[in-house]
């Protein structure tokens, strides 16, 4: 079911080219680098343009566009470079923490602090894209990520701060139960999807507002609500089964990015090297011919499901296991599975992809927050930018006719996914 | 490759068609029959023997139909099992279903009315019937701009986000005009606004739907949150105090019992929605654009051949979803409240679930709204009288109730067949 026919003719065959001139070449064409990073750029000036139009002093300036423009464009300048120089900031460096620390009159912690933030940000989104890019792979759209998270964040903070274990048992045992309710919350739409034919995208859908509602029911449950407060939040995650943190008590980060580092690789050998991870390619390209080559399509889909409903699950684990929060509350999750899907899309639904999409999403998110407090623009900005990058990701014909770029292979999801209800 | 193969992988996983004697409908049946036996136990013992009344008005005065809550809970728990039983006979399937299900949520009510704290063992139909309508009425919006999507083959999953940004602009250019029916024209823009990035993306630049709708959700939700805090959130008079339509009562159909005060004293929102069901119901299936839309819907090849412009009638019918779902999203800022951040929460979704549970018909998508929308309000009521159901069950009546349908145990749901496929021509 390609959809891509007409864009995928090949180009005639190039001479042969030195080095340098391949990159030269390469540079403009519309290749998987060049589109992602014309697509943040086309991102960023849509959001500048949105930072100006809503400021209303800026906009007064504008009234008075003809007679001095100067005086719109400086203040534009001025109120968008501020912004995106605070996001930058936050998720990067601080260039003056750096030279406070040079001068010896700060700590080298507030250097690393935007940093740490980024990569607190990113180790959930790593584990929900990587859900998502799964059961693409495989021929799947799991939007049920989200849902797959929330009972995971459900069963590792059950096991959390109802068992009582000794400190490496009980992490490794939450872990487990995170992962083990994102299995279930994804075997369910793969089982029915394997035995009725019943559309995953349907069912992930209605099962992420079922697992939302049973989450705010069992927070205020006896036992699980924390009995010193009068509002929906749950005991805390005993420190027993708390990831560590890396770089000292001041800084966030924590163990959870060397998990999903290793969760990545382990992912990326799943899918490139294993039968399993052969069996599911074959299905998602093609279901027809894996039948007839006697690949059990019906058991795929449903060990698809159930791995990324897994990994889904270890990710909502993280948001109280590790530095985010250590009690359920109805937001627990925030966003991440929603996150999960952009994150996969970035990341062309590759494993080392989606890592590197959530590290930039996670830089995004710590510096939107940097953004907010310094800057006073909302974070919600972030949000749009994340929307709107995947757009142009998703559209490279768009992007490429923006910037005139010529064509090039391989620069396009895949639309092979195209098949409806 | 012109995506229009007509066996799909979907349709191969499929269990094969039943034969035998477990036909579809008495498999339902059994199913059915065990609910009511089971409620006729379960809430018969539970039901106290306090007169469970279902009022004809807004309190506990006036004309109801009262009967004993163990008795009733009882019978309607058997009238359920009947129903179910009869269902084995093959026939009737649609009106067995129905009655089963009304018999089985009655039995339910005589136990939780008996059971209630002294002095509440009432319902009030009328403010039942009239909150139904109310909450279902952004839902019915938000499923026919799925119908007008997807009859023409275009996944609508962005339903949410057209809801929000009719939200937004309504009450944005609503307050800055002080006017709601300037309000109403932006919310529509809004809301077309959405369906337009929908329309090019999957149409010209063919993204996929699902991927795209998902995406747009988003960017509405980011959009509108950064507005709201930008602009409404600093001055709240200038930006976000949304004139209000008033109620407005229809002559003579004010004054019919039970349903005049429910329905016909009520807002401009709930009489559209109601009129566009009829009017979306005529157009798709009585006139030309109709049986066009359904054919590029089905088979857009063969509607090409014929001279159908796929590709723009496409385009049209999402830009009157959009148009269709903003005026639903400006029910929420245009009628009581003024915006706030995701205040859509979700109801685009089981704007969704309608349209999929109501079969892609205007008047099934209506249906489902309503049953949506009972659940719904069904939990202010048992909230009210302090029922030890919780509300987060009932909450998730309307997602349980389309995976059952979707999973073909609710009788067999199928989407346009060229629902999600873009449209290559040649």
């Amino acid at each position: 079911m390609t959809t891509t026919a007409t864009e995928e003719k090949k180009a005639p065959e190039q001479p042969k080219e030195s080095f340098a001139q391949a990159f030269l070449h390469g540079l403009w064409a519309a290749n998987t680098v060049t589109v992602t990073i014309l697509a943040v750029v086309l991102a960023l000036v849509i959001g500048g343009i949105l930072i100006v139009v809503s400021d209303p002093d800026v906009m007064a300036k504008y009234g008075y566009f003809t007679a001095r423009p100067g005086d719109a464009l400086g203040s534009s300048w001025e109120v968008v470079g501020d912004a995106y120089a605070s996001l930058f900031k936050g998720s990067v460096v601080d260039p003056a923490a750096v030279s406070a620390w040079i001068s010896g009159e700060g700590g080298w912690e507030r250097v690393f602090a935007p940093i740490s933030e980024t990569l607190t940000y990113t180790t959930p989104l790593v584990f929900t894209g990587l859900s998502v890019a799964l059961a693409f792979r495989g021929g799947l759209f799991n939007i049920g990520a989200q849902g797959q998270a929330i009972v995971g964040v459900i069963l590792a903070a059950l096991a959390g701060f109802l068992i009582p274990l000794p400190p490496v048992v009980h992490l490794v045992v939450a872990l487990l139960a995170g992962a083990l309710g994102g299995a279930i919350w994804g075997f369910i739409p793969g089982f029915l999807k394997a035995r009725t034919g019943a559309h995953e995208v349907i069912n992930t859908i209605m099962l992420n507002y079922v697992a939302l509602y049973f989450l705010t029911w069992i927070i205020v449950q006896k036992g699980v609500q924390n009995p010193d407060r009068t509002d929906a939040i749950s005991k805390p995650v005993d420190s027993s089964a708390q990831l560590p943190r890396l770089l000292g008590d001041n800084l966030r980060v924590h163990a959870g990015i060397i998990l999903a580092v290793l969760v990545t690789w382990g992912v990326a050998w799943l899918l490139n090297r294993s039968t399993l991870g052969f069996e599911l390619r074959a299905v998602g390209n093609n279901p027809d011919a894996s039948r007839t080559a006697g690949i059990s399509v019906t058991a795929t889909y449903v060990s698809v499901m159930v791995i990324a409903g897994a990994l889904a699950g270890l990710g909502g684990a993280n948001m109280v296991v590790g530095s985010t929060a250590d009690a359920l509350t109805p937001l627990v999750v925030a966003q991440i599975g929603f996150d999960g899907i952009l994150v996969a899309l970035l990341g062309r639904v590759k494993p080392w992809g989606v890592a590197l999409a959530a590290l930039l999403f996670g830089a995004l998110r710590a510096g939107g927050n940097t953004m907010q407090s310094v800057s006073s623009i909302s974070l919600e900005l972030v949000t749009v930018l994340q929307a709107l990058i995947v757009i142009f990701i998703a559209a490279p014909a768009l992007v490429k006719a923006i910037f005139r770029l010529r064509a090039a292979r391989a620069a396009r999801l895949s639309t092979s996914l195209a098949k409806g209800w | 490759m012109t995506g229009v193969s007509t066996i799909t992988a979907d349709e191969l996983v499929v269990a094969p068609v039943e034969t035998g004697f477990w036909t579809r409908s008495r498999k339902v049946g059994l199913g059915l029959a065990a609910a009511g036996v089971l409620a006729a136990i379960a809430f018969g013992a539970l039901a106290t023997s306090q007169t469970a009344r279902f009022t004809l008005s807004e309190d506990a005065q006036g004309a109801a139909l009262a009967i004993d809550g163990t008795v009733g809970a009882i019978l309607f728990g058997l009238i359920a099992a009947a129903a179910g039983a009869a269902m084995f006979t093959d026939r009737w399937f649609p009106w067995l279903l129905g009655v089963g299900i009304v018999a089985f949520v009655l039995s339910f009510l005589c136990w939780q009315i008996s059971d209630a704290p002294a002095g509440q063992n009432f319902m009030p139909l009328v403010n039942i019937v009239r909150g139904t309508f109310l909450l279902a009425v952004p839902l019915i919006f938000g499923a026919l701009a799925g119908v007008l999507c997807e009859r023409s083959g275009v996944v609508n999953v962005a339903i949410e986000g057209q809801l929000l940004m009719g939200a937004f602009c309504g009450a944005l250019v609503g307050t800055m005009a002080a006017s709601a029916w300037v309000g109403l024209i932006a919310a529509a823009l809004g809301g077309a606004f959405i369906s337009l990035l929908l329309a090019i993306f999957t149409i010209r630049y063919l993204v996929d739907q699902v991927v795209m709708g998902i995406v747009l959700n988003l960017l509405a939700l980011g959009l509108t949150g950064f507005l709201y805090e930008r602009l409404m959130q600093t001055n709240q008079a200038k930006y976000n105090q949304p004139p209000h339509f008033g109620n407005w009562e229809i002559p003579l159909l004010k004054d019919i019992p039970v349903l005049g005060p429910a329905l016909f004293r009520s807002n401009l929102f709930l009489y559209l929605a109601l009129i566009l069901v009829v009017v979306i119901h005529i157009a798709l299936f009585r006139t030309r654009w109709g049986l066009r839309t359904r054919s590029v819907g089905e088979h857009p090849t063969a509607a090409d051949t014929l001279g159908v412009r796929v590709l723009g009638l496409r385009y049209r019918n999402v830009l009157l979803a959009g148009v269709v779902a903003g005026i639903g999203g400006a029910s929420y800022t245009l009628l009581l409240y003024s915006f706030t951040k995701n205040m859509i929460g979700g109801k685009g979704f089981i704007a969704l679930a309608a349209l999929i549970f109501g079969r892609w018909s205007p008047t099934g998508a209506l249906l489902a709204a309503l049953f949506f929308g009972f659940a719904d309000q069904l939990g202010v009521y048992l909230g009210a009288i302090n029922s030890i159901i919780p509300s987060q069950f009932l909450a998730m009546l309307p997602y349980l109730a389309t995976i059952l349908a979707v999973a073909g145990l609710v009788g067999r749901v199928r989407a346009p067949a060229a629902d999600g496929k873009p449209y290559i021509k040649g």
